[in-house]
């Protein structure tokens, strides 16, 4: 690979490209959660700051940042600290291998539309999703309080038993793929070849898991107000407890992302290729980039559409689920998929 | 002999390796001197973290995201789990005899002294290295490594865990059963 200031100056740019949109797709799924909150439930929903509610995101960042920012009698003071950033931190990081498009010709050179492009792609996401479990263990732990803590340690609980079921759907199709490169995958389903069509038990699981990674319902036990108050959180106020909260939205902007990507083609639309030959690189890109949206855009409705929908699990329930349920599903998936993938040399073997 | 590092002309590998070695170092030995287990067990996270990004100096990707998963992700994971839950918050002081003691200072000699004769009589590699031009770190040259040439003593570290996992699920049922 080929380092020069050019070069540094083209990742930095798609670097803080990405940074910037994620932070404002997180602004604005608040604004979006409210509103379809709204429609569900017919009512109006916010309207009054800015036209349609628009300004709503800014004035609540505005209303944390003013609160009183408030200490609990606790003896670990930077360690309350640290766990909303590591909470915020890790749901802003997996945006760094995301193929956000192909690539695009800007005076002349290929630029690749993506901050990273490693062959551990799919490892280093569940790496940072199983980091962000500290973010909530920490903050619950420092906040010196029972409640806190019982809503930590069901937080994590939930998270660390999802993420086994997570990595076993990930196997079956990394089978199929034969690369953890995201990029690789999202070349792979060109056209209408899209993952979801060949691995949709895979995909079922995958939706499931991340629902439970991201802490939302039905699997946000970890707040419970009748049970445990605000959960982790409950000690947390001003800016702080707007972290977290921020961390839910990106963190379910990003996993939106890696289900397009994954499984339903990422930037790929029918008639791409037709698209680069006949009208340019360029056009045709920014179209699958705007593809790529709209699909991240379907999924954070699908998750708020589900929120306003199912009524939540009992915490045995999402344990029985996770363990018993989604986890020998997707062994079976594995060996289903093993199967056929093998299926000439079975048929050999059997004598066929 | 050992090797004193130039520091003067360093390359900008050898200042990462001293500033990862550094953080390493004090991490691990804040594990061991913090009184709050929890600290402790904090400190050693992010000593596991260091030492993924040694091997990612020694560009092995893969192994340094692997350790992240599996000792950041999920073995430090339980160990809070159970810390917290043990409610070890009060610094409880235990009095240790001084046979004990003094058995520790001995074996933490001895441990000493073998380390420092290993580190002195130890040769770098002499000749090249062999380059086969496969690329050692991506994980398709690894799986066919592992599941051809090594088969033999992967499948013994996966009968060594199911054992463990089998083993642990015994003795959380015993104690069930006795209550």
């Amino acid at each position: 690979m080929m380092v020069d200031g050019a070069f540094i100056i083209e990742k930095s740019v798609v670097i803080v490209v990405v940074f910037a949109v994620t932070m404002i797709m997180a602004m604005y799924s608040t604004w979006a959660e409210r509103k379809v909150a709204a429609f569900l439930q017919d009512r109006v929903g916010p309207n009054r700051a800015g036209w349609g509610g628009l300004l709503q995101p800014l004035a609540d960042g505005m209303k944390l940042f003013s609160k009183e920012e408030f200490f609990p009698n606790t003896p670990n003071r930077f360690l309350f600290v640290v766990g909303p950033a590591i909470a915020m931190s890790t749901a802003l990081m997996t945006s760094a291998v995301i193929p956000w498009g192909d690539h695009l010709v800007i005076f002349g050179r290929e630029v690749i539309l993506q901050a990273t492009d490693v062959n551990i792609a799919l490892l280093y996401i569940f790496g940072v999703l199983s980091v962000g479990v500290y973010g909530i263990m920490i903050g619950g732990w420092a906040s010196n309080n029972k409640f806190s803590l019982m809503g930590a340690v069901r937080a994590a609980s939930q998270m660390v038993s999802y993420e086994v079921a997570m990595g076993l759907s990930m196997i079956a199709l990394l089978m199929m793929t034969g690369t953890m490169s995201l990029r690789e995958m999202s070349l792979q389903q060109q056209g209408m070849n899209w993952n979801v069509f060949y691995q949709p038990l895979s995909f079922l699981i995958f939706l499931i898991c991340s629902f439970a990674e991201t802490n939302r319902t039905p699997f946000d036990l970890a707040e419970c107000e009748s049970e445990l108050i605000g959960g982790y959180h409950t000690e947390y106020s001003s800016m702080k407890m707007g972290f977290y909260l921020f961390a839910e939205y990106a963190s379910m902007f990003t996993s939106a992302t890696i289900i397009s990507v994954l499984f339903f083609g990422g930037y790929n639309y029918p008639g791409m290729q037709w698209m680069v030959e006949n009208v340019g690189v360029n056009t045709a890109n920014l179209l699958g980039i705007a593809v790529l949206f709209v699909k991240i855009c379907f999924f954070i409705f699908f998750y708020m559409w589900v929120r306003w929908t199912i009524p939540r699990f009992r915490y045995d329930q999402l344990m029985n689920l996770g363990w018993r349920i989604l986890i020998p599903l997707s062994i079976i998936n594995i060996m289903i998929t093993g199967a056929v993938i093998l299926r000439h040399d079975i048929a050999a073997a059997l004598g066929f | 002999m050992i090797h004193i590092p130039d520091l003067a002309n360093a390359t900008p590998v050898g200042v990462i390796f001293c500033i990862l070695a550094f953080i390493t170092v004090i991490t691990a030995f804040l594990t061991i001197f913090s009184r709050n287990p929890i600290h402790s067990a904090i400190y050693l996270v992010i000593c596991f973290f260091s030492i993924a990004g040694h091997y990612l100096l020694l560009n092995s990707q893969f192994l340094a995201i692997v350790h992240i998963i599996v000792y950041a992700g999920a073995i430090m994971i339980l160990f809070l789990f159970t810390i917290m839950l043990m409610n070890l918050n009060e610094q409880k002081d235990v009095h240790r005899p001084r046979i004990t003691r003094l058995g520790a200072i001995v074996s933490f000699c001895l441990i000493v002294i073998v380390l420092i004769t290993i580190f002195i009589n130890s040769k770098p590699i002499v000749g090249e290295y062999d380059s086969t031009g496969e690329d050692f770190q991506s994980i398709k040259v690894l799986g066919k490594i592992l599941l051809n040439e090594y088969m033999v003593p992967f499948e013994f570290a996966s009968i060594l865990l199911l054992v463990a996992m089998i083993g642990t699920v015994l003795l959380s049922k015993k104690e069930k059963l006795n209550k």
